[in-house]
């Protein structure tokens, strides 16, 4: 079951009028993997996010989610992925105990379940105190677990996660990574963009994409053999250049 | 259904915790209304008046009692002359000078005819044209009182009566009228913006990757502000009637059902705008230059549309608060039925489902 492929996706095609954003991807990602998609500003990785969350339809390409198919299969993919983005998405004007309920409800959890793992959750974050606070009063660090545990709330399959650490120091982003692993260990996968290069070494398996193409894909290891380079930052560089 | 269930709970939490938003929903229709209804006048009282009165006899004398005591007119000062009528209009506060000639009572006996004039500040062309029309009709009453038998050769006399407004309370003008513009404004607008605020919130992206299909976050959004807008309309009717004595003679259940369909249209028009305005601000302005103005001046609200150059009456057509305001101008008023607004209910319909169609459309274009 290890090699299962989770996202597959052959020849992506994605077109803004005359733009390219997405030139002809193709891709697997298997189940229970940290998957990173690195790229500059404007490589195009946030495109493809959104096009396997199904926030944006491409322009040709076959891509299969969770082993639905992306085009007739909507309702399906949206039911087993999580989401999260770098606004962080939390409601500000509601307590952390109502987003969550919120966040259960619309995904359809019973409340006698949403209790058990709200109560669960919060201990873990050591947020229990917290939870009649308003989102708008907490600091971002915990904004960001937050955001980050009610992605994946519902047990998704995968979760994706556009830049999540975007603003945010060095510390609190190492602790944010704790929680990454934490959930890939219980067999979610997770497909995250990043430009932060030290974020890569902590992925299974990274591509870097530059001007709308994959110029590379392998495993960090893999990739600093391949272009001789100490870290990522220096195979980033090499590739982008 | 449970999931519209928290949708729906979480709108009410956004609701009921700005301050803001509680303002515009209960503050400014109330304000409103109150504003329109005490600014809004076709009705004069205690204007200041001058009296040159060169007879000073006891027609005369009779005839100024009658305006005094009309409670229309007060009387600011005697004149000796007409040289003073000017400088007193200009210091603003006699808005009409009337003035009798001399031996008025001794021509009219004798004569037949006594000649009455009426000078009125028509820098204000409304007022000048109430006044001296209130002023005609109390002597015309005065002299048909004095001589019932006067027999004037051929006279024609019309008998006016001002039905369904017996009082021509402008409040009768205003208060459906200002039901319509709140209640658009309102409706409109909350939902356009809370809407835009999903988008730059970022949340609007979580609610589109959820499980939620595009008509349900349009019902969740919806149905909160439908139902403090009904609310709000009930509030209006209540005003409308105890304050300012506006009848509801016709079926109370037919006011409320046309009011809700009026609301809806106006909550579908608001989710349309949402599809276009990329911002909060942007949805505001939106709301409040393209809904606001036309709705005063396109719908009949305070402005006839009979009266309007042809082009103005063609754009009136697709001003729904123009079908509304007939609607409830009807039922309050004249206690019409839905057998005789059956057209204009129509009318919204067929707005109201335009507007769903396309918000509908446009929400799932944007998933894409």
């Amino acid at each position: 079951m290890e090699n299962d492929k989770i996202i597959t996706v052959q020849n992506l095609v994605k077109k803004f009028g005359s733009f390219t954003a997405n030139d002809n991807l193709t891709f697997d990602v298997y189940r229970g993997e940290i998957f990173g998609f690195l790229g500059a500003n404007g490589a195009g990785k946030t495109t493809a996010l959104r096009i396997l969350c199904g926030l944006s339809s491409p322009t040709s390409g076959e891509v299969k989610v969770a082993g639905f198919d992306i085009y007739r299969e909507t309702e399906k993919i949206k039911k087993n992925i999580g989401y999260m983005s770098q606004k962080f998405s939390l409601y500000e004007d509601l307590t952390v105990s109502e987003n969550i309920q919120f966040y259960a409800g619309i995904y359809g959890i019973s409340p006698k379940k949403r209790k058990e793992k709200e109560a669960l959750l919060l201990q873990k974050l050591e947020m229990t105190g917290a939870r009649h606070k308003l989102i708008a009063g907490l600091p971002l660090g915990w904004k960001q677990k937050l955001a980050f545990s009610v992605a994946v709330f519902h047990d998704p399959k995968i979760v994706f996660l556009d830049e999540p650490t975007g603003g945010v120091d060095p510390v609190t982003r190492r602790k944010f990574w704790d929680l990454i692993y934490e959930v890939a260990s219980n067999g979610i996968t997770v497909f995250v963009t990043t430009h932060y290069m030290d974020e890569a070494e902590y992925c299974d398996r990274v591509s870097i994409m530059d001007a709308g193409k994959i110029e590379a894909l392998d495993s960090p290891a893999n990739l600093k053999k391949t272009y001789n380079a100490k870290n990522m930052d220096e195979v980033f560089i090499q590739i982008a250049r | 259904m449970k999931q519209l269930k928290s949708f729906i709970k979480k709108e009410f939490y956004h609701i009921f915790r700005d301050p803001r938003t509680m303002l515009i929903l209960f503050g400014i229709p109330i304000a409103q209304l109150l504003i329109f209804g005490t600014v809004i006048k076709s009705e004069i009282k205690d204007v200041h008046i001058a009296i040159f009165d060169q007879a000073k006899d006891e027609t005369t004398m009779q005839i100024t009692n009658k305006l005094l005591s009309s409670g229309y007119f007060i009387l600011d000062e005697n004149l000796s002359n007409t040289a003073g009528i000017e400088d007193i209009f200009r210091k603003g506060k006699v808005k009409e000078v009337v003035v009798f000639e001399n031996n008025f009572e001794e021509k009219l006996t004798r004569e037949g005819t006594a000649a009455v004039q009426l000078i009125a500040d028509a820098s204000d062309p409304n007022m000048a044209r109430l006044v001296t029309s209130y002023t005609t009709g109390i002597i015309n009453d005065y002299i048909r009182k004095l001589n019932p038998n006067l027999q004037i050769p051929l006279q024609i006399e019309p008998q006016v009566r001002m039905y369904f407004n017996e009082e021509m309370k402008s409040a009768y003008l205003f208060v459906p009228g200002t039901m319509a513009l709140i209640l658009m404004l309102i409706s409109a607008m909350m939902t356009s913006i809370s809407i835009t605020r999903e988008k730059e919130l970022g949340t609007m992206e979580i609610l589109l990757v959820s499980p939620l299909r595009p008509s349900q976050i349009i019902i969740g959004k919806v149905l909160p502000y439908l139902m403090l807008s009904v609310i709000n309309a009930f509030v209006i009717v209540l005003i409308g009637h105890f304050v300012f004595g506006v009848p509801v003679t016709g079926s109370f259940i037919l006011l409320m059902l046309e009011t809700i369909l009026f609301i809806l249209m106006a909550l579908c028009l608001g989710i349309l705008i949402s599809t276009v305005a990329k911002s909060q601000m942007v949805a505001m302005f939106i709301s409040m230059v393209a809904l606001m103005l036309p709705t005063i001046i396109l719908s009949g609200f305070i402005f006839p549309i009979e009266n309007m150059p042809k082009v103005l009456q063609l754009l009136s057509h697709i001003m729904p608060a123009r079908w509304f305001i007939a609607i409830i101008r009807g039922i309050m008023l004249k206690g019409t039925g839905l057998l005789f607004v059956w057209k204009e209910t129509l009318i919204l319909v067929g707005m109201t489902l335009i507007f769903i169609a396309v918000s509908v459309k446009k929400f799932k274009i944007r998933l894409e």
